[in-house]
């Protein structure tokens, strides 16, 4: 039955899988492309050596988002402040990297701890209120988007911009020196001549991840949080503070957060600079849905959108739109939901179905009297 | 009689699995009276009325109204031959304003619009009609619990009803309030209106009722002339002419006091007292019974206890050690368990496994914990040991809560608390909903809990339960302990008449 | 995503108070009030820009995306379902208005439009009403899909226009009419080409008040587009349609207790249904909006309006009028932003202002710890005036954002969102 019930599980995102690839097959053969030639291109591109570099370096930051977000679905909190805590995080953390110069691990540690600080503030404000004042944090978070967005702006032209020569136009903070850089994997692997580095930042991405399982589901602390998440009345009578919960778990998600944009800034940009990727935050959520907020799934999920994006590029080489890849995105995310919802029936009915026979209730006194 | 009965219902009998919550109801109600019935919680009466109403459909028997026979399959048809119901939670949408709710899905219209004029007009004449003032302007949000029934009464007439199913009117009223609704059933009446009106306090009933109707489990015991019996006769025949005699058995009530309340009292948001001067203490081997009809301040008495709603007065001791103000946790940790009265509520994490159910309520102790982790092992084993002790049918620990039956799921609660083997357990309701084998084993642990020295608070609106586990038993009205009395001298008239309210006594045991 | 959402917008902090009496006349008193400050602030600042017609046209047509997009929350809201997903259905709105308007001619841009955003609203409607799917999961995922399907479809369509990329269309032929008053602000009238411009004359004379309404006035009344009287009409609109007709009735019954409705007959997920798909429709309006103002659709045009039609109904209190102050206050922000920097420097005066007479009002109800707050406020923004040159432009821009969350935490529990916002319903379940 456990294995039924697992590839039940499965099926649901297997389906939507399968649902996405017909939705964008019919989009190719409007556009007058095979499909088959399409997808087919995509996997044989995207399995080549250095194209999975590449997915796994995009995969950690998606990964972390992802993990931010689910932090907060397991207590029924909705984190759609993502977007906004990695962005003050990595603009903030960039700037204090820029500014000191200290022993490479110290550096990094404490570029790494300003992130998850900014992180867990920008976050625990949302907490804070929906714990006072009652506010609920799903529009909280997306309002302190966007005032992230504005204060960082501001902060950025204004205090932490880099003293630029008139002629050098880009807005940027100044470069973080090289103890504050994360290394790369590529020799410790023996990887050569790689058309961009393996980042060793995955590797805080694999501790973040097991962290998240070992803390979720191994500690007392986990265990309040899920009982908060499946029942908060049942949870409060067992003990559980929901205030002082709300706020810890705001503040963990946050922190989490905090390091999304770091894998980028420390392996690649060096800087915060405009083009510092965007909508990582949103990524983070539709992952978390896809992975049903479980550390294995979250991360299969994240190499799955991480290869449609670095897939995808081949397809441009071949005069196709890479574009069909978010289409593809955006149906998995919707169809996924509305599976796992009718997943979650079929299987709450088979259990209660399987009990009952297996443990073969005595039939009810009371009727036998009155019959 | 030479009219044709308002509404007569023969021979109803309603099976639920594991239940029958009617057995071969006979009624008949006359036209223009109040008619009163009366009984326990669970005696059957809200499932008689929503069969009356239309929301369930019997398993036998049939429905007359006004002589006619009728098979209602929704409130809509109920509706549609003039009987209407005012549930006891009210069915309105708080921000609409009165009128709204009242025409709400029967609106009177020019083209698109709502003739707003028409129907106030309308509704207005209603309330002068029956002598219900009620602005139909205001929002239902600011209206007083009265005026929010007096729009439901109002909307029901409305649509026509001629036959109006109050569901215990009075449960939510204050006294002038009660006053005021007596005043409106008066009025109701004089204009041809006929009441069923639900109930158990029987002070009331005899009061406003033409003739009563009393059902015990699932029958129709008598239907009698209010001038014909006394509060106490009536009491009698609700509760039944026989209590169960608590067994002799050993006391093992000792000295060494575990719980002491003092003073408790706790106040709605609007500063209403729900609980008030409780005072109480429980001892080692002891088990305290509080009887009362539900909604008398028993829900938070055991929140107040388990740490959960904030006292406004009192105090409460564990041991001692004055525990008022600690946590939730802190008291759990102390040695208070914990029975809640919904189980789905405030019991289960229903989509979680079994042994994480187990570890609800104690997960910051052994063997579920050790620190600040989760220690799996202990935890199943212990899980295991809940299961085979208590009997918890189940294919196994790693099943979902959801799938156990109900009665299953309340001896994993029960042997979740019992195992930790608690100072103090707080039992709510712990055999509701469950069959008599399922029953009789949480008995059995509770007794034997006893034995070896728990203090337990049990509440119940089973009375052969409480009478028969408890070793004091209080009697809760309006948020006070209005007696104390021995459970083996106790007549069924007397309890009767203190938990309807019709009788108090200070408390002095 | 197990359990129920019943806290979607606010939670019930303490107790409600009672409803507030006559609204219509006290928020006009509010508008004079407000106006008369600006104007004294405009004069001992000497900003003209706080009154002038510029700013207030500019004002209005930076509020009616917003208005669109509140509007579409109040329709999706008012029936129970709380819409995340209008930022994805304005973008559908523009990428469709923008392909129909550039192939066909604006007005077919405008129905496309609105049907690109409906269609997003039914997919939001399915999820969320048949599937049982979380309100808020189905509206990030539109979200998503939509910002998916735009930027697809672009990079097959516009990159054959002239001027067109995978990020931006050609150029949107054709335009929608614009009106402009005739003898206030000089629009033509019958066969007059020119008529009078009695305003601009007004304006132009900067009599104390008198040509401060004037410009106001008259910012309202010229070049305004059909899309913005057609927005504008929809407030009073809305207001008709949910409080004095059947249907509006029904419909906000489901948004206030679904089984009462249900159990007096209403068709309960119809009327859902209806309210979302319209939301949808004219969050695809706003995005129409956008695409004509600025001549071409271009991605990530509608930069976050959709959360700010959230903002701008939560400010709004969950009514139209509402909704319309706030979009016209949050556009009027945005304007004195783009048009000048002292202008908007000035506006930290009126805030202390603003704040100072609502100390007053405190103080007149004795209430000394919300007056005090608001002494202190008023003379924090005072001493931000006085003591600086400008306002970072950046920071107003979160204007809007800041006064939600405020409102949020301080007004909490004068705010009346419909009670079943965002909480799942399945037919027959009990109370």
């Amino acid at each position: 039955m456990k294995v039924r019930r697992a590839a039940l599980w499965l099926l649901a995102p297997i389906a939507a899988i399968a649902f996405s690839l017909l939705v964008s097959s019919i989009a190719l053969l409007l556009i007058h492309q095979n499909p088959f030639t399409a997808f087919g291109n995509m996997v044989k591109y995207g399995t080549q050596g250095n194209q999975i570099i590449s997915i796994i370096n995009r995969a950690a930051p998606l990964f972390l988002s992802a993990v931010a977000v689910a932090i907060g679905f397991k207590m029924n909190l909705f984190n759609i402040g993502v977007e906004g805590q990695y962005y003050l995080a990595a603009l903030l953390a960039a700037s204090v990297g820029a500014a000191v110069h200290l022993p490479p691990v110290l550096h990094v540690t404490l570029i790494l701890v300003t992130a998850m600080t900014v992180g867990a503030v920008w976050a625990g404000i949302a907490g804070v209120l929906k714990v006072t004042r009652g506010v609920s944090e799903v529009i909280s978070t997306i309002m302190l988007n966007f005032i992230a967005t504005g204060i960082g702006s501001y902060l950025l032209l204004n205090y932490l911009k880099r003293p630029t020569a008139a002629s050098d136009l880009a807005t940027r903070t100044r470069e973080i020196p090289k103890s504050g850089l994360f290394p790369s994997l590529d020799k410790l692997l023996g990887i050569t001549n790689p058309n961009e580095p393996l980042s060793g930042f995955l590797l805080v991405a694999i501790a973040v991840g097991i962290a998240y399982y070992v803390v979720v589901w191994r500690t007392r602390f986990g265990f309040n949080l899920r009982a908060t998440g499946l029942n908060a009345q049942a949870a409060r009578v067992s003990g559980v503070n929901p205030g002082a919960m709300v706020i810890q778990t705001m503040l963990i998600s946050g922190a989490v957060a905090g390091l999304v944009g770091m894998l980028y800034l420390l392996s690649f940009f060096h800087a915060y600079t405009l083009d510092f990727p965007t909508g990582l935050g949103f990524s983070g959520i539709a992952i978390a849905l896809v992975g049903r907020n479980n550390p294995v799934g979250i991360a299969a999920a994240s190499l799955l959108f991480a290869f449609l994006e670095v897939s995808a590029q081949i397809l441009d080489l071949n005069g196709i739109p890479k574009e069909v890849i978010q289409i593809m995105q955006g149906v998995i995310i919707l169809s996924v939901v509305v599976a796992y919802e009718l997943v979650r029936r079929l299987v709450e009915a088979q259990d209660v179905r399987a009990a009952a026979q297996r443990t073969r209730e005595p039939a009810a006194p009371l009727e036998g009297v009155a019959a | 009689m030479p009219e044709v009965a308002a509404v007569e219902l023969q021979g109803i009998t309603k099976r639920f699995p594991g239940v029958v919550a009617n057995d071969d109801v006979n009624i008949e109600v006359a036209p223009g009276e109040v008619h009163a019935i009366v009984g326990e919680n669970g005696a059957g009466k809200s499932t008689l009325m929503k069969i009356l109403y239309g929301m369930l459909r019997p398993d036998s028997g049939t429905i007359r109204v006004r002589g006619e026979e009728v098979h209602f399959r929704s409130p809509k048809d109920a509706i549609a031959a003039g009987v209407g119901m005012v549930h006891q939670h009210f069915m309105l949408a708080e921000n609409l304003t009165v009128l709204e709710n009242i025409i709400l899905g029967s609106e009177p219209t020019h083209g698109p619009m709502i003739a707003f004029g028409d129907a106030r007009d309308r509704v207005k004449e209603l309330s002068a009609t029956y002598g219900m003032p009620l602005d139909p302007d205001r929002l239902v949000e600011d209206l007083s619990v009265g005026e929010r029934q007096r729009a439901e009464i109002i909307k029901v007439l409305y649509r026509g009803a001629r036959i109006l199913i109050l569901d215990e009117p009075t449960a939510v009223l204050v006294p002038q309030e009660v006053r005021e609704l007596f005043g409106n059933l008066r009025d109701l009446k004089r204009e041809g209106v006929t009441v069923i009106y639900i109930s158990h306090k029987l002070d009331e009933v005899l009061e406003i009722a033409d003739s009563i109707t009393v059902i015990r489990a699932g029958r129709t015991v008598a239907t009698v002339n209010p001038g014909d019996v006394t509060t106490g006769q009536l009491a009698e025949l609700m509760v039944g002419s026989e209590l169960p005699r608590p067994e002799t058995r050993e006391s093992t009530v000792t000295d060494t006091v575990e719980l002491t309340v003092e003073g408790l009292g706790v106040k709605a948001a609007d500063g209403r007292w729900l609980l008030r001067d409780v005072s109480f203490t429980v001892h080692r081997g002891e088990i305290l019974g509080i009887a009362g009809v539900e909604g008398n301040g028993q829900a938070q008495l055991l929140e107040a206890l388990i740490g959960v709603t904030p006292i406004a007065a009192g105090t409460i001791k564990l041991g001692r050690e004055d525990i008022t103000t600690w946590s939730t946790e802190a008291r759990r940790d102390a040695g208070i368990g914990y029975i809640p009265e919904d189980r789905h509520e405030e019991g289960l994490l229903l989509a979680a496994p079994l042994w994480e159910n187990a570890m609800l309520g104690h997960q910051a102790q052994a063997p579920f914990a050790k620190g600040a982790w989760i220690d799996r092992k202990g935890a199943k084993r212990q899980t295991e040991a809940i299961v085979s002790q208590y009997r918890v049918a189940t294919p196994g620990i790693r099943a979902a809560a959801y799938a156990l039956s109900g009665g299953n799921q309340q001896k994993l609660i029960v042997g979740r608390e019992m195992i930790a083997e608690p100072k103090v357990l707080l039992a709510a309701q712990p055999t509701r909903g469950i069959d008599v084998g399922a029953q009789a084993s949480v008995w059995d642990a509770i007794r034997r809990a006893r034995a070896a020295g728990l203090a337990l608070l049990l509440i119940s609106a089973d009375l052969e339960e409480l009478i028969g586990l408890s070793d004091t038993l209080w009697v809760i009205f309006g948020g006070r302990l209005v007696a104390k009395v021995d459970a083996s001298k106790v007549t069924p008239e007397e309890l009767g008449l203190y938990m309807t309210g019709a009788k108090q006594r200070e408390a002095a045991s | 995503m197990a359990g129920e959402r019943t806290d979607i917008l606010v939670e019930p902090v303490g107790e409600s108070p009672s409803h507030p009496g006559p609204r219509i006349r006290r928020s006009w008193v509010i508008v004079a009030a407000a106006l008369l400050m600006l104007v004294i602030v405009r004069e001992v600042t000497g900003s003209k820009e706080l009154t002038s017609s510029f700013t207030f046209a500019a004002a209005l047509a930076l509020a009616v995306p917003i208005l669109f997009a509140g509007l579409g929350g109040l329709w999706s809201e008012r029936v129970g379902v709380v819409n995340i997903g209008l930022e994805g259905m304005m973008i559908l709105g523009t990428w469709f208005g923008a392909w129909a308007g550039w192939k066909f001619g604006a007005w077919y841009g405008v129905v496309f439009g609105m049907a690109g955003g409906a269609a997003g609203g039914l997919l939001h409607a399915v999820a969320t009403i048949t599937f049982g799917v979380d309100h808020i999961v189905s509206g990030v995922a539109i979200n998503i899909l939509a910002a998916g399907v735009a930027r697809f479809l672009s990079v097959i369509t516009y990159t054959t226009g002239t001027g067109g990329s995978p990020a931006q269309s050609p150029q949107v032929s054709g335009t929608l009419f614009q009106f402009t008053m005739p003898f206030l602000a000089g629009g033509p009238f019958l066969w007059i080409h020119k008529t009078p411009d009695l305003l601009g004359w007004f304006e132009r004379h900067h009599w104390f008040l008198v040509s401060d309404v004037a410009g106001v006035a008259k910012g309202l009344m010229f070049d305004v587009s059909a899309l913005t009287l057609i927005a504008v009409a929809l407030i009073p609109f809305s207001y008709w349609w949910f409080w004095r007709t059947r249907t509006g009735l029904r419909m906000r019954s489901v948004g206030e207790n679904p089984i009462a409705a249900d159990s007096l007959g209403v068709r309960v997920y119809t009327m859902k249904y209806i309210g979302v798909v319209i939301s949808g429709a004219l969050a695809g309006l706003g995005g129409v909006f956008l695409v004509f103002e600025a001549g071409i659709y271009h991605e990530g045009q509608t930069g976050g309006r959709g959360y700010i039609g959230l903002a701008a109904l939560i400010f709004g209190n969950w009514r139209p009028g509402g909704i319309g102050a706030a979009a016209g206050l949050f556009g009027y922000a945005d304007s004195l932003q783009l048009r000048s920097d002292p202008a908007i420097h000035a506006l930290l005066l009126f805030v202390a202002v603003a704040l100072a007479v609502a100390a007053i009002w405190f103080v007149g109800r004795k209430r000394a710890v919300p007056a005090a707050a608001l002494v202190i406020l008023s003379s924090g923004f005072f001493t931000w005036w006085a003591t600086s040159e400008s306002v970072p432009g950046q920071l107003v821009g979160t204007v809007p954002y800041i006064a939600t969350l405020v409102v949020l935490s301080v007004a909490s529990q004068s705010l009346r969102p419909p009670k079943w916002d965002g909480r799942p319903y399945r037919k027959g379940q009990a109370l």
